[in-house]
C-alpha cells in the first residue's frame, strides 16, 4: 500500500519520497479523513507522474483527486524545457480547456422566486445539452480557423458577448500560440455543430444563489452578496478537444519511445517540449483552448438571452471563467531563479494570487476568482487564489468534488427520476433529456464538496470567498 | 466459450469496455458493441445502414484498438449515427470493418452520455490460456 508510506509534511499535505524512477516526491492534499479514503490507484497515478523527464518539484494531487487515466484528475505537474520536460496529452486529458465560467445577474433570490420554472424552461429550450444536441452555428473552413485562433474574441465579434466578458475570462479569451494547421481535419469536423453546446456527461448549466459569505472583502471586490443569483457554465471543447488529444495520444506514444521515455502508463504518452510533436501538440491544445472558451463565450449570450425573455432588467456580467484541462506556459521561482514552466492541470484550477499581472484590474486586490462545481443537489463554491499556493503547488487548486462511485454502480443505486423528484423536495429544477445520465451524475456519487473545499482552504491552496447552492440545473 | 460477449467494468470516473471473442477481430467486434451500449441500448438500435470503415495500420494491436474505437466515435459523431452491428477483419495491425446502424433518434435511443475517446489506460488486447481473446480500455465519458 502507497498509502503507508504518505507522511504529513504540512496542514493537509501528505509526502511521499522518491524511490524507483520517480525524480520527484508525490504531495497529495487533503485532510486525514480525505487520505484515509483515497484509493491507492491515485497515489500510484502520482508516482507514475514524478517519474516523467523534466518534472519541477513534485507531481501533486489535489483534495478533489480521483483515479484517472495516466495524470489523476485533479493532478498537476511542472516540467522543464530545458531539463529535458515534456508535454503530455494525456496530462491535459481528452475535454480540453474543460472549464467554468460564473455569471452574475444583478437579480436576487426574491426576484427569480416567482419565474423559476419559467427560466428553467426557457434555459432548456435556448442551451443545446446533451449528446447529439448541436447549436445554430456552424462555421466555414476559415472561419473556424479564426476561431481557433482567437477564442472568445472571436464570439464577442460575432456578437456573442461583450468586451467585459473578455476581461474576467483566463488568458483575456483568446489563448496565444494557437495554430490551427495543427489541428486535424478530422478534429474540424467534429466541431461542426457543437459551437455554444453543453455537451453530456458532468457538464451542465446551474442557476444557484450566494448562501453564505466566508471572506466579504473578496466577495465585495468579486461584487457578490448573500442572495445573489449567479449562473455557472461547466463544459469544455466538446468533440473537436477530444480529437484533438486523441490525434495526438498516438503520436506521442510513438514519440516517447523514439526519445527513450519510459511510460510507467501508455496514457501517459509524451514529448519533450523542444521536440516538433511536443510543440505541434501545445499549438493544437491552445487551438482546443480557444474553441472552449468560445464555446463558453456563445453559451454565455444564450444564457443572456433566455435571461431577457423573463428578466428584463436583468443584466448578466462574467464573474469569471477558469478552465481545468490544461498545459500552460507560466514563470514560476525556482531555487531562488525565474523560470518557464509547462504547467499541466487535469482537473485542477489555476489558482493566480493576489497583484498577479495577468489578474483583471478590477480583482487585483482579492486574487483570482477559482470555480469549484459541486453536483446537482450539492453546494458550489468560489475561492480566491493565495500568496502561499504559488510555492505549495504552482498555483492550483482543487476544481469540483470529485467522483466517489463509478458511473456504472451510480445507475444500480440510483433512478433518475427519483433523483429528480428528490431535488425538486428541496426545491431544485433538474431540466434533463436522459434519466439515465441523472443517475450516472447522481449527487452521492460525489465526495463531499464542502470537505473538498475546506481541506483547499486548511492546506492554503486557495481560500473560500462565498458558498452557492443550486436552483435550476439544465444536464448536459 | 460459446460465444463471445462484451462487458462493461467499473471504473471511478469513467468506464471500462471489454470485448470477448474466438479470434481478435471479434474481440474487436464485441468491444464495438460495449462502447455503443454505453451510448445507448443497444435493442433500440436497428441496422438501416450499412458504413465501412478502415483503420491502420498501427504499430500493434492494441493502438489498432484504441484506433477502431476512436474510429467509430468520430463516425458516430459526424455521421450523427448510432451502431449495432459490427463485421470486422484484421490483417497486420490494419482493419477493415462492416459497420450497420442508424441516425440517431433522440426519443427512440434516449442516448445517455456522450464517450469522449477510448484511452490508453487498463488498454489490453491478448490470447488467454483458453485460446480466446479478449480486447479491453477505459473510454473516457
Amino acid at each position: 500500500m502507497l498509502k503507508e508510506k504518505l507522511k504529513q509534511s504540512a496542514k493537509c499535505q501528505w509526502r511521499l519520497e522518491p524511490f524507483g524512477d520517480m525524480k520527484v516526491p508525490a504531495i497529495i492534499f487533503g485532510d486525514r479523513s480525505i487520505i484515509a479514503d483515497i484509493d491507492d490507484n491515485i497515489i500510484q497515478q502520482a508516482v507514475n507522474v514524478a517519474t516523467l523527464p523534466g518534472i519541477v518539484t513534485a507531481s501533486y494531487a489535489m483534495p478533489d483527486a480521483h483515479w484517472g487515466y495516466g495524470f489523476p484528475i485533479g493532478g498537476v505537474a511542472a516540467f522543464d524545457p530545458e531539463k529535458g520536460g515534456v508535454v503530455s496529452a494525456g496530462g491535459v486529458g481528452f475535454d480540453i480547456s474543460c472549464g467554468v465560467r460564473t455569471l452574475k445577474t444583478g437579480l436576487t433570490t426574491d426576484s427569480i422566486a416567482v419565474n423559476k420554472r419559467e427560466l428553467a424552461e426557457a434555459l432548456f429550450a435556448a442551451i443545446p445539452a446533451g449528446l447529439g444536441k448541436g447549436g445554430k452555428i456552424t462555421l466555414d473552413q476559415s472561419q473556424t480557423d479564426r476561431m481557433l485562433t482567437e477564442g472568445a474574441a472571436w464570439a464577442v465579434q460575432k456578437g456573442y458577448g461583450t468586451s467585459q466578458d473578455l476581461e474576467h475570462t483566463e488568458e483575456k479569451g483568446r489563448m496565444a500560440g494557437a495554430d490551427p494547421k495543427y489541428v486535424s481535419q478530422q478534429a474540424k469536423n467534429r466541431q461542426k455543430d457543437q459551437m455554444g453546446t453543453l455537451g453530456s456527461g458532468n457538464h451542465y448549466l446551474e442557476v444557484q444563489k450566494v448562501t453564505e459569505v466566508f471572506d466579504k472583502k473578496a466577495a465585495d471586490i468579486f461584487g457578490l452578496s448573500e442572495g445573489d443569483i449567479l449562473v455557472s457554465i461547466h463544459c469544455g471543447s466538446r468533440g473537436l478537444g477530444h480529437q484533438i488529444a486523441t490525434d495526438f495520444l498516438s503520436k506521442m506514444v510513438t514519440a516517447a519511445k523514439k526519445h527513450g521515455i519510459a511510460l510507467p502508463d501508455k496514457q501517459l504518452a509524451c514529448a519533450p517540449i523542444k521536440s516538433d510533436i511536443g510543440q505541434q501538440y501545445l499549438a493544437a491544445m491552445n487551438c482546443g483552448i480557444n474553441f472552449a472558451l468560445a464555446n463558453r463565450q456563445v453559451l454565455t449570450e444564450l444564457t443572456r438571452r433566455a435571461f431577457a425573455q423573463i428578466f428584463s432588467k436583468a443584466e448578466l456580467t462574467t464573474l469569471y471563467d477558469v478552465s481545468h484541462n490544461t498545459c500552460k506556459a507560466e514563470k514560476f521561482q525556482v531555487n531562488g531563479k525565474t523560470r518557464t514552466l509547462y504547467i499541466h492541470r487535469k482537473g485542477a484550477t489555476r489558482a493566480l494570487a493576489r497583484n498577479n499581472p495577468f489578474l483583471p484590474e478590477d480583482f487585483k486586490s482579492a486574487g483570482q476568482p477559482v470555480i469549484v462545481g459541486g453536483t446537482m443537489g450539492t453546494a458550489s463554491y468560489i475561492l480566491a487564489g493565495t500568496e502561499e499556493g504559488i510555492q505549495l503547488a504552482f498555483s492550483s487548486a482543487c476544481h469540483g468534488a470529485g467522483r466517489a462511485m463509478s458511473r456504472k454502480k451510480a445507475t444500480r443505486t440510483w433512478h433518475g427520476k427519483q433523483i429528480i423528484r428528490e431535488l425538486a423536495g428541496r426545491e431544485i429544477i433538474i431540466m434533463s433529456r436522459s434519466s439515465k445520465g441523472v443517475a450516472e451524475e447522481a449527487p452521492g456519487a460525489y465526495k463531499d464538496v464542502t470537505a473538498v473545499v475546506n481541506a483547499t482552504e486548511k492546506a492554503a491552496l486557495a481560500r473560500k470567498v462565498v458558498k452557492l447552492e443550486p436552483l435550476i440545473c439544465v444536464k448536459g | 466459450m460459446t460465444e463471445a460477449y462484451w462487458q462493461h467494468y467499473s471504473h471511478p470516473a469513467d468506464m471500462g469496455i471489454r470485448g470477448l471473442g474466438k479470434t481478435k477481430a471479434q474481440a474487436f467486434e464485441q468491444s464495438a458493441l460495449a462502447l455503443t451500449a454505453v451510448i445507448a441500448d443497444l435493442d433500440t438500435i436497428e441496422a438501416q445502414e450499412k458504413i465501412h470503415i478502415s483503420c491502420g495500420p498501427e504499430p500493434d494491436a492494441e493502438l489498432l484498438f484504441v484506433k477502431w474505437l476512436n474510429t467509430l466515435l468520430y463516425e458516430m459523431a459526424t455521421r450523427d449515427m448510432v451502431f449495432c452491428r459490427f463485421e470486422v477483419n484484421i490483417e497486420n495491425n490494419h482493419l477493415e470493418a462492416d459497420v450497420w446502424g442508424q441516425k440517431l433518434d433522440f426519443d427512440k435511443h434516449q442516448p445517455c452520455v456522450e464517450v469522449k475517446a477510448a484511452t490508453l489506460g487498463d488498454l489490453k488486447v491478448e490470447q488467454q490460456s483458453d485460446g480466446n481473446w479478449v480486447a479491453q480500455c477505459i473510454v473516457d465519458v
